[in-house]
């Protein structure tokens, strides 16, 4: 009786103190130690089309990565859905992974938070430095002007894909190039329960993605130079509206898409009901769906005039993973010997190569495998015609606010009420009114 | 779930205990001390897992806890009654939609609230009389209560999709009630999808616990008012109900709260977003704290949510308490 009396004593003490102590964690070990320099935990995203791809591609190479440098890393791969809550999570207990992965967008947010290491050019020259990445991928891992936060690692952009039966039925010679001609395109196609044009009108950050690169279009951002919400602009509401009346006005989008947040537009797709998707990687999901590889064809996303480049002629977001280092890591030098490893040239050749996307290491983008017709646009894309998110603090509100007044906009031009540049503005209106003060 | 009033342990003295020796007095200080021992490591552990979270969501409300702040969050600057100003300014966007999430809340409550409770005992007191494959039934009306939340309400948000939807294929291509398929998932009758899975999901707790309230009856009353001459509706009103009464008072309780707090249903149904018409307010608070990042704000909002229901249900007992205490006396 006694004993057990003072175990539970003891138990319910130990845990007292336990969510004390985690609490106040977090702030201790500025600028990381290195504890336990054999082991690291890692911590992917989800970008084969399972966890347990991704567990089966990424092993091997953390085992070379063992055999070269005697450091174990512990791997969990961790669902999109699930991914920035865990960081959250992280960054206010301070126990956290070693080395991360990391949306591209989310970086200025995350920045902020102060749980990243900064990549000054001391730590740059640890991985062979700065010159090595393409420049528009290092502009989308944290707030202009600073150190970014963290390191690219995948990199990705939008692209048209269409579905070449579907256009051969309708009497169209090939892709669209300008907006104009979407439309027109998408009106022959628009009958019988075919659509032209698929989108996820439910899915906040794709919603932003899509807004984000045709207010460029019309010469406007969402921040203006102060980093401050500028989001009633003309510029900016045009673009929503042009974005929404492609399905209120337009009609080339269909009515159902309104609701859709996961990846419905490809099963769409891959059925021949909607003919084109704006999309960043869809090879391996359309495989799995069942169409083959020729069956599909890959065009830069519409301009409203001319050919895509610089400036208004912005087709795309630039899109990808950024690896992070966790400043409270208690092996910092194992972190950056991993993150040289995950950034060599061979390792990105391999990586990249699985997963579809781009090398956003110069010397890997060399490798033949990324000159396919479908990679070859997102690579010109990506060189040429995109542009990174805006890199501020307030980025991921900036994504639930102006994400969920498209969708609503999205859900009145569904059920065929009138969507009007008075009605957008109010509704972007309301959502900078959301945004944090300062 | 509730705490019902016990009658107070170790008080009833054994029969003959008149004069209490030192030894048997011993023996009683331990008999009264060892209820309060045993319910020590639960106290302990309510007070962890319960109340210092909610006094610390309490420090976090006075606090402007965002970004810059959550890796240190003791560094976070006092926010006085800031974030509480921004919940309750009706004027500014942010009051006036945590004000109309809460009265989409309320409305969702009393309908599922009502709604289940109606159901549960109908079912229950017509599953009172005995007939075949009655207990076939009682398993099958069980069957929304046993599910696990998540698996239910993924299936259920597939039925309500608009193109392929189990719920369109029914009303509209098959019985052709509405002129075109309806969306379910957005827009205004995102609110019937959500009172449809909640009162789908809740009733069968109803039904359950009213069926046990019904087992302490006594068959006799019934018999006796039926000689009387009292039909199906008088025994009704005049016998179940008011038996019923102490069940219905916590029965109804715990579905209030559960109800007014769901963050299930709407999440798994809608997703971070839910559409205006369905805009509960858990979810509103997970929103305006986990998605923007601005955890003073969503602390504050809970607080307030907190002293809501407090008043609520303290009011509610009392008044069903005094109700009681009338009707015995």
């Amino acid at each position: 009786m006694r004993r057990t009396r003072a175990a539970a004593a003891s138990a319910v003490t130990v845990s007292l103190l336990a969510a004390v102590t985690a609490c106040g964690g977090g702030s201790s070990t500025d600028g990381g130690s290195n504890d336990s320099p054999k082991t690291l935990t890692y911590w992917a995203s989800n970008q084969g089309p399972s966890i347990e791809a991704d567990k089966k591609i990424l092993t091997p190479e953390l085992k070379k990565f063992e055999k070269q440098t005697g450091i174990k890393v512990k791997l969990e791969v961790i669902p999109w859905s699930d991914l920035l809550n865990r960081i959250l999570a992280a960054a206010t207990s301070g126990q956290g992974p070693d080395v991360l992965n990391i949306g591209n967008t989310w970086s200025a947010s995350l920045q902020a938070t102060g749980a990243l290491l900064p990549w000054d050019a001391k730590n740059f020259g640890k991985i062979g430095g700065k010159d090595r990445f393409v420049e528009s991928a290092l502009g989308s891992a944290g707030e202009t002007g600073s150190d970014p936060a963290a390191v690219p690692l995948y990199s990705m952009a939008y692209a048209l894909y269409y579905n070449k039966k579907m256009f051969e039925d309708a009497g169209i010679a090939g892709p669209p190039a300008t907006w104009d001609e979407l439309v027109a395109d998408g009106k022959k196609i628009s009958k019988d329960d075919k659509w032209a044009l698929g989108a996820e009108g439910a899915n906040l950050s794709e919603n932003i993605h899509h807004v984000f690169v045709l207010a460029k279009q019309h010469g406007a951002d969402f921040f203006d130079a102060d980093g401050k919400p500028d989001f009633t602009s003309d510029g900016a509401v045009a673009a929503v509206k042009q974005y929404v009346d492609l399905m209120g006005k337009d009609k080339v989008i269909a009515p159902g898409n309104a609701e859709y947040a996961q990846n419905q537009s490809l099963q769409d797709f891959a059925k021949d009901k909607t003919a084109m998707v704006m999309w960043q990687t869809a090879a391996a999901t359309l495989k799995a769906h069942g169409m083959s590889d020729d069956e599909w064809g890959v065009a830069p996303v519409p301009v409203q005039s001319g050919a895509p480049g610089a400036d208004t002629a912005v087709n795309s977001m630039v899109a990808g993973i950024n690896m992070a280092v966790f400043k409270n890591t208690d092996n910092v030098d194992g972190a950056m010997k991993f993150v040289n490893f995950m950034t060599s040239v061979d390792e990105q050749t391999i990586l990249n190569k699985t997963y579809g996307s781009i090398p956003p290491v110069k010397a890997a983008q060399q490798d033949p495998a990324f000159n396919t017709p479908a990679l070859k646009v997102i690579r010109d894309t990506l060189a040429k015609s995109a542009a990174p998110l805006p890199q501020v603090a307030n980025e991921s509100q900036f994504e639930t606010a102006v994400g969920t007044a498209v969708k609503e906009l999205f859900a009145e031009a569904a059920a065929g009420r009138p969507v009007t540049t008075a009605s957008v503005k109010e509704k972007l209106d309301e959502a900078q009114q959301q945004m944090p003060k300062k | 779930m509730t705490v019902t009033a016990e009658p107070a342990v170790g008080k009833e003295a054994p029969p003959g205990a008149t004069a209490p020796a030192p030894r048997r007095r011993t023996g009683r200080v331990r008999r009264i001390a060892l209820p309060y021992l045993l319910l020590l490591p639960a106290l302990l552990l309510e007070l962890l897992v319960h109340l210092v979270p909610m006094v610390i969501g309490i420090v976090m409300s006075f606090k402007e806890l965002t970004q810059f702040y959550i890796r240190d969050w003791g560094a976070a600057p006092w926010a006085a009654f800031d974030n509480y100003s921004l919940s309750v300014d009706f004027d500014a966007p942010i009051g006036k939609a945590l004000l109309h999430s809460f009265f989409v809340t309320c409305a969702f409550t009393v309908l599922s609230v009502g709604l289940c409770w109606l159901l549960g005992t109908t079912a229950a007191v017509y599953m009172q009389e005995n007939f075949r494959g009655r207990g076939f039934l009682r398993a099958v009306f069980l069957v929304p209560y046993a599910l696990p939340v998540y698996a239910a309400v993924i299936t259920w948000a597939f039925m309500f999709q608009r193109d392929n939807g189990l719920v369109n294929h029914v009303l509209h291509d098959q019985l052709g009630l509405t002129d075109s398929p309806s969306f379910w998932l957005i827009g205004d009758n995102s609110f019937v999808a959500l009172l449809v899975v909640s009162v789908w999901k809740g009733w069968p707790f109803a039904f359950l616990i009213v069926m046990a309230g019904l087992q302490n009856i006594p068959k006799e009353l019934y018999e006796a008012a039926s000689i009387d001459g009292a039909g199906m509706i008088q025994q009704l009103r005049r016998i179940t109900l008011p038996s019923l009464r102490p069940v219905n008072q916590v029965l109804v309780l715990v579905l209030f709260l559960w109800t007014f707090n769901d963050f299930n249903t709407p999440y798994v149904l809608f997703g971070k977003a839910a559409p205006e018409a369905a805009d509960l307010i858990s979810i509103h608070i997970y929103q305006s704290s986990f998605v923007t990042w601005n955890f003073g704000t969503g602390s504050a909002m809970s607080v307030l949510l907190l002293l809501f229901l407090l008043v609520v249900t303290g009011v509610y007992l009392v008044l069903t308490s005094r109700g009681r205490r009338a009707a015995d006396a």
